[in-house]
């Protein structure tokens, strides 16, 4: 079987595939990458907490001038997972204003990056729509 | 003495645009010298100096731009924050004359951007060969358009459609619309990079960057140098009728950055800091928006101004739409904004913007705006914000 890594600490690939926020002990405000301390209340200590699947794209855009070597155009968004907010791609999707909206319901979904020379492939994640429901507003 | 008002004795600002034959220290040196002359004082007056110069990096600014207009052994402050470098080099030599350690202050911001193009996410580093983890979300390889953009026009193409999501009422014309009235300011403004109007179907239909902000709905890229000397009251009785005249009152300078709120690392948050960066200025400076006649806002694309009118208070909360489309923020309209033509028509050499917007201000609280004149001027304000962030705000009155 095919090495599969996740392309970033704070995806999980499960199964089910799923993001790992640092959850602020003492607040509860949640991170995506290594923390020194809580910048919402200073606390230092951290425990894992797993972030819904499905969410709501709450700001949006796509993407048509990029570095060299970024396919255009892209959507890039904010989706909010059940009050954690994350940021991703809106992927399986067609990038052009008729087939996003602010208010899309979408779901978490991985896929391979790349693989590297020793044929270990990085799996990444984004977001698609829920079948289904295509008129979020 | 602390506490004492602080003015704006002489402000300049070159041209914005191409200026392939001059370097930065060039430019710097016209903006100081033009200062010193419009505040008729020479760099022997002057007590404290800063100056920003983003794509400088760890170069000394402020010390090569002294090694041209003189060199007097002053302390230099090389300040950088982001696109609000300008403003806070103007408030870090306010905060010297309020500390009572100088009664005369040179802020100077100089940047060349003519050609440049995404200035963040415009290049990405190639996948190794092998995955290794690295960076602070322990990523195997460069994260920009895998996970999100780190392209500033998507960034806050991000914030308008987020802003239209939460209030409603927001579409791609509306933010086009913006972008036009700037244009159309600029055409009177010999300084901006751009004196040429677009109409909506031309900025609708040029280059999409990043959805919903076409190129002519980004910030110009471009070369430029704004400089401002400043005064304390004390000073200033000691100057000429006709300069104490000319000085602009401080009224407020504000200084904020982001406060913790979720999704703020994830999408920065450019609302809250600079709300409260509107509201502690309004309360220093005694002023509410409805007192003001002009501002300057930062406009680093059509979909930030909009969301700027909300936090600076110039419409009623989720009113920003509305606000635009009733026309108040044309020149002829009850709250003009932007008639410089923003960022977006004027340009936005970034270290000099902050001090450029002043400049803006100051020449129609003074009555030297010509073509462009806001008739009866007497209090506006200029609002920088720097990614990270950084919010500056100043308020500004014409002496009585």
């Amino acid at each position: 079987m095919t090495n599969q890594i996740p392309f970033v600490d704070y995806l999980a690939l499960g199964p089910p595939p799923h993001l790992v926020a640092h959850e602020c002990d003492s607040c509860s405000a949640r991170y995506f990458d290594h923390r020194n301390a809580c910048a919402a209340c200073g606390g230092v200590s951290f425990h894992d907490a797993d972030v819904d699947t499905v969410g709501e794209v709450r700001a949006f855009t796509i993407v048509s001038l990029a570095a060299p070597g970024i396919p255009v155009p892209f959507v890039a968004a904010v989706v909010d997972c059940g009050g954690t907010s994350v940021r991703g791609n809106v992927t399986n999707v067609t990038p052009d204003p008729e087939h996003v909206s602010v208010g899309m319901k979408v779901r978490l979904t991985t896929s391979v990056v790349g693989v590297d020379a020793q044929g270990t492939e990085a799996v990444g994640f984004g977001f698609e729509p829920l079948e289904g429901v295509t008129n979020g507003g | 003495m602390a506490g004492e008002d602080i003015w704006i004795l002489g402000i300049h600002m070159t041209k914005f645009g191409k200026h392939p034959d001059r370097d930065t220290v060039d430019l710097a040196s016209e903006a100081v010298l033009g200062a010193l002359a419009d505040g008729g004082v020479t760099m022997k007056d002057v007590g404290v100096m800063a100056a920003g110069n983003l794509m400088g990096g760890a170069a000394a600014t402020g010390q090569l731009i002294q090694k041209q207009v003189g060199q007097t052994g002053i302390p230099v402050y090389n300040v950088a924050n982001a696109c609000a470098t300008g403003a806070t080099a103007l408030r870090t030599v306010i905060m010297s004359l309020k500390a009572d350690e100088s009664d005369v202050g040179l802020a100077v911001g100089v940047e060349k951007l003519a050609g440049a193009g995404l200035l963040v996410g415009g290049s990405r580093a190639a996948d190794s060969d092998t995955w290794t983890r690295r960076g602070r979300f322990g990523q195997v390889a460069p994260v920009d358009g895998r996970i999100g953009t780190d392209t500033m026009p998507g960034v806050f193409a991000q914030v308008g459609m987020e802003y239209g999501h939460r209030y409603g009422g927001v579409d791609f014309e509306l933010f086009a619309r913006i972008a036009e009235k700037n244009h159309a300011h600029s055409t009177l403004n010999p300084l901006a990079s751009y004196q040429k109007r677009f109409s909506l179907e031309e900025i609708m239909n040029d280059v999409m960057i990043a959805y919903p902000n076409t190129r002519p709905m980004c910030s110009a890229n471009c070369d430029g140098a704004a400089a401002a000397v400043v005064v304390t009251d004390a000073k200033r009785k000691t100057l000429s009728l006709e300069q104490q005249r000319r000085c602009v009152k401080v009224s407020a300078s504000v200084l904020t950055t982001d406060p913790w709120e979720e999704a703020c690392q994830i999408l920065p948050n450019v609302n809250t800091l600079t709300r409260n960066a509107a509201q502690q200025a309004y309360e220093t400076a005694g002023v509410g928006p409805e007192d003001l006649d002009l501002v300057e806002l930062h406009d680093c694309f059509a979909t930030a101004e909009l969301v700027h009118y909300d936090n600076l208070m110039l419409c009623e909360e989720g009113g920003a739409a509305d606000f635009f489309r009733s026309g108040a923020t044309w020149r002829d309209g009850k709250m003009p904004v932007n008639v410089s033509g923003g960022l977006e028509s004027k340009g936005h050499p970034i270290a000099a913007t902050g001090i450029a917007n002043i400049w803006e201000v100051c020449h129609h609280l003074r009555g030297e705006a010509k073509d462009r004149q806001i008739e009866g001027a007497k209090v506006g304000l200029a609002h920088v914000i720097g990614l990270g962030s950084a919010c500056g705000v100043h308020i500004l009155e014409a002496a009585a």
